[in-house]
């Protein structure tokens, strides 16, 4: 739609995340610098226990940062409140919703409760945005359905929507494709890319599909033991970066086909 | 129907004109009418509708199709409340008795049970993630509140236990029109909580982390909600009694006739239904034509829980 000149969406300076107790603390990783533009699609990749969910809880809010500063549209993120961030940032959690007894419609619809009144009546601009979310998602031919009857993805397209009705500038999204079959992991991930495109939204995602994002995403975030880089996709290969992602016993990259293959 | 029903079978007619001040029949019926049965089909509504409120309110918020105001061991905080101050006045001496066994001390020694339990129960789930332990936090309050109610009952007289045991059974006819208005006022600010909680609950129906991505203040929200429950709930035992099984069933059969989980439309649903089933069950316990009144508590468990079966059943699919 609109091609203005990209602005920074979020950006980390120095960020240094982990948990921190009484008596110690616990650093995950450190100087995370990332900075997200409108209209980007960003993959985060790393393995299994790396980081991953720990930095989206720390860019979401969840949990504070130890250090260093997150920006969302140029303003820290501690200087949110609840309901300003939720017209900042939507989410799409790996965690189920808890009742499947809503209709497609209504669940989207929760998506504009930070804009409603008090008793979440949605006006006539609340049902357009809706309508357009269920539109771009392709989702008008079930929105009367429950969402118990869907199927998984399905059910992850609806969560989409709800997030675009929210009508944030990011969109960041936990292992979205998790549960999936191959072709709806594809599926999902491609929506993703024509979302941001056209709507020119910033969307990151976390995911262990690599071959996947690195022919979708516009930008990844790979989160290896020692650092957090992020970078193209093609250039991030021509750095061999994906070479530092796992224990190179089994699994090696390879940059003819751009996809993981077994060491034989 | 409910007012006509009862040891003395009086006509819908002369109901009507007793209620606008006409003539009737007979004299006393006039009494029967506007001192005993009104108030006693009053009391109904409101029971109903509060207690199926509050289930609404705990089912929602505890994320469990199971949770209700017994379940979290609201009318077993409640039940303490009443036991200290029936039993437990012996220990304070008997000036001291008369002033609290009074209807008013009932009334805030069970709101005040009900509200301590809820909230302990409330703080240690906090600390816990899991939803089934928090049920099960709730059953061990309530088995720890039953365990000193026995306490109590071993050390009180036959007249104290035998008070005690009639307000377990419950009881909707007692009250008298003041008393009525104390627990429609509790009740409305009750039914006014929990619609201000509307958006809130609808928000809590995709998970709290979801909720709170949303904006919500999930804290805030909670804790109104756990003021209009105990608003409810306490109140309600407090005046009727611990009646059993309303809290439960009646948010159940609502999402089942309505198949939706939207709180605009089962708040008023719900105080339509609690109302209703609650009338039903008080007329079944009058035992028309006959001269005995059985518990109400003993009614509403085996009217309703055929009921729920029933539409579990017949859809095959519980709504949630």
């Amino acid at each position: 739609m609109h091609k203005e000149n990209k602005q920074t969406i979020l950006k980390t300076h120095n960020l240094s995340i982990g948990y921190q107790t009484k008596k110690d603390k616990t650093v995950i990783a450190s100087n995370i610098n990332i900075e997200l533009h409108s209209g980007e699609l960003i993959g985060l990749v790393g393995a299994n226990g790396i980081g991953k969910s720990t930095l989206l809880r720390t860019l979401t809010n969840v949990q504070p940062a130890l250090n260093g500063s997150v920006l969302i549209n140029n303003k820290p993120l501690e200087q949110y409140n609840n309901l300003e961030l939720a017209k900042a940032l939507s989410l799409v959690l790996t965690e189920s919703i808890v009742s499947k007894n809503l209709s497609v419609f209504e669940l989207v619809a929760l998506g504009r409760q930070p804009y409603t009144n008090w008793v979440g009546n949605l006006t006539e601009t609340d049902i357009s945005i809706v309508n357009k979310a269920l539109t771009e998602t392709n989702l008008n031919d079930i929105k009367l359905k429950k969402c118990y009857e869907l199927s998984d993805g399905q059910l992850q397209k609806v969560m989409i929507a709800r997030a675009l009705a929210q009508d944030t500038n990011l969109i960041i999204l936990d292992e979205p494709t998790t549960h999936l079959d191959m072709y709806h992991k594809a599926y999902i991930l491609r929506l993703l890319q024509k979302l941001a495109k056209y709507t020119n939204k910033t969307i990151l995602f976390s995911s262990h599909e690599i071959d996947l994002a690195i022919q979708l995403c516009d930008k990844l975030i790979v989160m290896t033991e020692n650092t957090v880089v992020s970078d193209t996709p093609q250039k991030l290969i021509e750095r061999d970066t994906f070479e530092t992602l796992f224990p190179k016993d089994f699994i090696t990259f390879d940059k003819t086909t751009n996809s993981f293959k077994i060491i034989q | 129907m409910n007012i006509s029903l009862g040891s003395v079978s009086i006509p819908f007619k002369d109901i009507f004109n007793s209620i606008i001040g006409s003539p009737i029949e007979k004299e006393y019926w006039q009494d029967i009418i506007l001192d005993l049965r009104l108030p006693k089909a009053f009391t109904a509504i409101l029971v109903g509708s509060g207690l199926g409120i509050s289930g609404l309110l705990m089912q929602t918020l505890f994320r469990n199709p199971l949770a209700g105001p017994f379940v979290l061991g609201i009318s077993s905080g409640a039940s303490l409340g009443v036991a200290l101050v029936i039993m437990g006045s012996s220990f304070f001496g008997s000036t001291m008795a008369i002033l609290l066994a009074s209807k008013w001390s009932l009334v805030i020694a069970s709101s005040l049970g009900s509200f301590l339990v809820l909230l302990a129960v409330i703080l240690v789930s906090s600390k816990v993630r899991d939803t089934m332990a928090i049920l099960i936090i709730g059953l061990m309050f309530a088995s720890i509140t039953a365990a000193i109610v026995s306490v109590l009952s071993y050390f009180a007289s036959a007249e104290q236990l035998q008070q005690y045991i009639f307000w377990g059974f419950g009881s909707l006819g007692s009250l008298s029109w003041d008393e009525l208005l104390v627990l429609f006022s509790i009740c409305l600010l009750g039914v006014i909580l929990s619609i201000a909680s509307i958006k809130a609950l609808n928000t809590l129906l995709l998970g709290e982390n979801y909720a709170k991505s949303l904006g919500l203040n999930i804290k805030q929200s909670r804790l109104l909600i756990i003021i209009a429950t105990s608003l409810l709930a306490g109140t309600i035992t407090a005046f009727a009694g611990p009646i059993a099984f309303i809290g439960l069933a009646i948010p159940h059969i609502t999402r089942q006739v309505f198949n939706t989980s939207n709180h605009k439309v089962l708040i008023p649903a719900v105080i339509l239904f609690g109302a209703i089933v609650l009338l039903i069950c008080d007329s079944i316990a009058q035992l028309p034509t006959s001269d005995y009144t059985l518990p109400i508590n003993a009614i509403t468990s085996i009217i309703g829980a055929p009921v729920v079966i029933w539409l579990l059943v017949r859809k095959r699919k519980m709504v949630f």
